[in-house]
């Protein structure tokens, strides 16, 4: 099978790659990476898990064809930390109760992250309409609204 | 997974490209990248267009025209656009709507199709490298045009923000795939409906004009008397499908009563 260059900025390093022609951005994170953050939940755009941001926008890694995000700005939930600290959104998270298995949670994190980034002051409804492409099976999305609200606030305050 | 992807800097590159065997466009990729994940052989180059051209949205005089490649966000983010964003919207979650084309919604099989469905309320004119088209004559040869001709863009008269109506049932909130949409553009004079153009998304493979409907609207007051007879009809022409989301019998039941809903809004 033929192999492909790919070569993007993840999390602020650069990273290149040889991998099989057609491959998705997840699989090339999760499998050639090493960063196993953005999560595989059904591969067909539905789930969310998968989320990560591309030049700044929110973006499904197994709907993306890793070629054509060379020379682009990757971002996962992975890089949110700083070593030991937390971002205001996983703590907020943590605090919240807002991950119960966990497995929606970064999709859930870049999305918000996403909302936050352009909106620091969202509504309850605006933090609906920012998640409402991620699925989460435990959680019944209530404390995650609660999480990212508290972010934002948190976030305020620190401002 | 073994697929090619083929990068053309112009849409006449891609259209030669795409007569090789095996080769399938891709738009945003939605729906293509996903038919590959889930294991569809029917192609195994995807080649895609990266002339400025397809992402270039221009309103003149009343008139719009948007590019193939542009996206449900990027239409969400255009002043100009403001009138069509509650139809960009209903496309998918934020994600999806970063990804997904203009161009990729008019070949999206039902239940998607809800930007499609919006733009064939506007009578929206197709560009393809052949030529124009009107949309609802497109829809017909959709499944012949699909892997050989490339759209370029579509274009359109922006309509009033008092004279387009759009309303996408979905069973799961704020993001879900349609049950329906209707699309409505209601001219009113004196009084009385002077012309009605109405468009159906997922109450058939590709969005239909409800042109019975239209035809028992026009000279009647927006009024439950005035939109009965329309509603008697808005069945005709249509061929709703059953899948996951709702059953034909119960597309076509609730179709009167959302349309109803809709005009007298
Ligand atoms: C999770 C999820 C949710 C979704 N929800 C909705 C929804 O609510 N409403 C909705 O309408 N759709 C929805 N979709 C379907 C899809 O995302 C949209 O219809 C989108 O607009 C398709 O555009 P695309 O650019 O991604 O298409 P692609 O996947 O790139 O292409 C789709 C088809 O169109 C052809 N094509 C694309 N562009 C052109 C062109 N310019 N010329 C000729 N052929 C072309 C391709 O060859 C392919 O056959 C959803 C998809 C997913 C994965
Ligand atoms: S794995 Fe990408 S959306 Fe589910
Ligand atoms: S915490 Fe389990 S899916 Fe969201």
């Amino acid at each position: 099978m033929a192999k492909i260059a790919v070569q993007f900025t993840l999390n602020g390093s650069e990273r290149a790659e040889f991998v099989e022609s057609g491959s998705t951005l997840l699989s090339v994170l999760r499998d050639k990476m090493g960063d196993t953050s953005p999560k595989a939940g059904c591969r067909q755009g539905s789930c969310g898990a998968c989320s990560v941001i591309v030049d700044g926008e929110l973006t499904l890694a197994c709907l993306t064809l890793a070629e054509t995000s060379n020379g682009k700005d990757v971002r996962t939930a992975a890089g949110l930390s700083s070593g030991d600290v937390l971002h205001p959104l996983q703590r907020a998270f943590e605090e919240e109760f807002a991950a119960q298995c966990g497995f929606c949670t970064p999709g859930m994190i870049m999305a918000a992250t996403v909302l936050l980034e352009r909106n620091p002051n969202p509504s309850r409804e605006d933090v609906i309409e920012a998640i409402s492409g991620n699925i989460c099976r435990c959680t019944g999305y209530e404390p995650i609204i609660r999480a990212v609200l508290a972010a934002a606030r948190s976030n305020s305050v620190a401002a | 997974m073994g697929l090619t992807l083929q990068t053309c800097a112009t849409v006449a590159e891609a259209r030669s490209a795409l007569k090789t065997a095996g080769s399938r466009y891709m738009g945003g990729g939605t729906l293509v990248v996903r038919a590959a994940n889930e294991g569809d052989l029917t192609f195994s180059t995807v080649v895609r267009a990266v002339d400025p051209a397809l992402s270039g949205v221009e309103v003149r005089d009343g008139r719009a025209r948007i590019g193939a490649s542009v996206t449900m966000s990027a239409i969400l983010a255009h002043p100009e656009l403001q009138v069509l964003a509650p139809a960009a919207r209903a496309v998918g979650g934020p994600a999806v709507r970063n990804m997904a084309t203009v161009g990729g919604n008019l070949f999206a099989h039902a239940p998607y199709g809800d930007f499609a469905a919006a733009l064939l309320a506007l009578d929206a004119v197709v560009s393809t490298e052949e030529g124009e088209l009107p949309l609802d004559a497109f829809f017909e040869r959709r499944d012949r045009l699909e892997g050989t001709a490339i759209v370029t863009s579509v274009a359109f008269t922006l309509p009033s923000p008092e004279s387009f109506r759009f309303l996408k049932v979905s069973r799961v909130h704020p993001k879900g795939a349609a049950v329906l949409t209707i699309a409505a553009d209601l001219r009113e004079e004196a009084g009385v409906i002077a012309s009605a153009r109405i468009a159906l998304g997922a109450m058939a493979a590709h969005p239909v004009r409800a042109r019975a409907a239209e035809a028992a609207l026009a000279g009647r007051p927006r009024t439950r008397e005035g939109v009965a007879d329309a509603l008697a009809v808005a069945l005709e022409g249509t061929d709703p499908p059953t899948d996951a989301i709702a059953s034909a019998w119960y597309r076509r039941e609730v179709l009167p009563v959302h349309l109803g809903r809709l005009l007298l809004s």
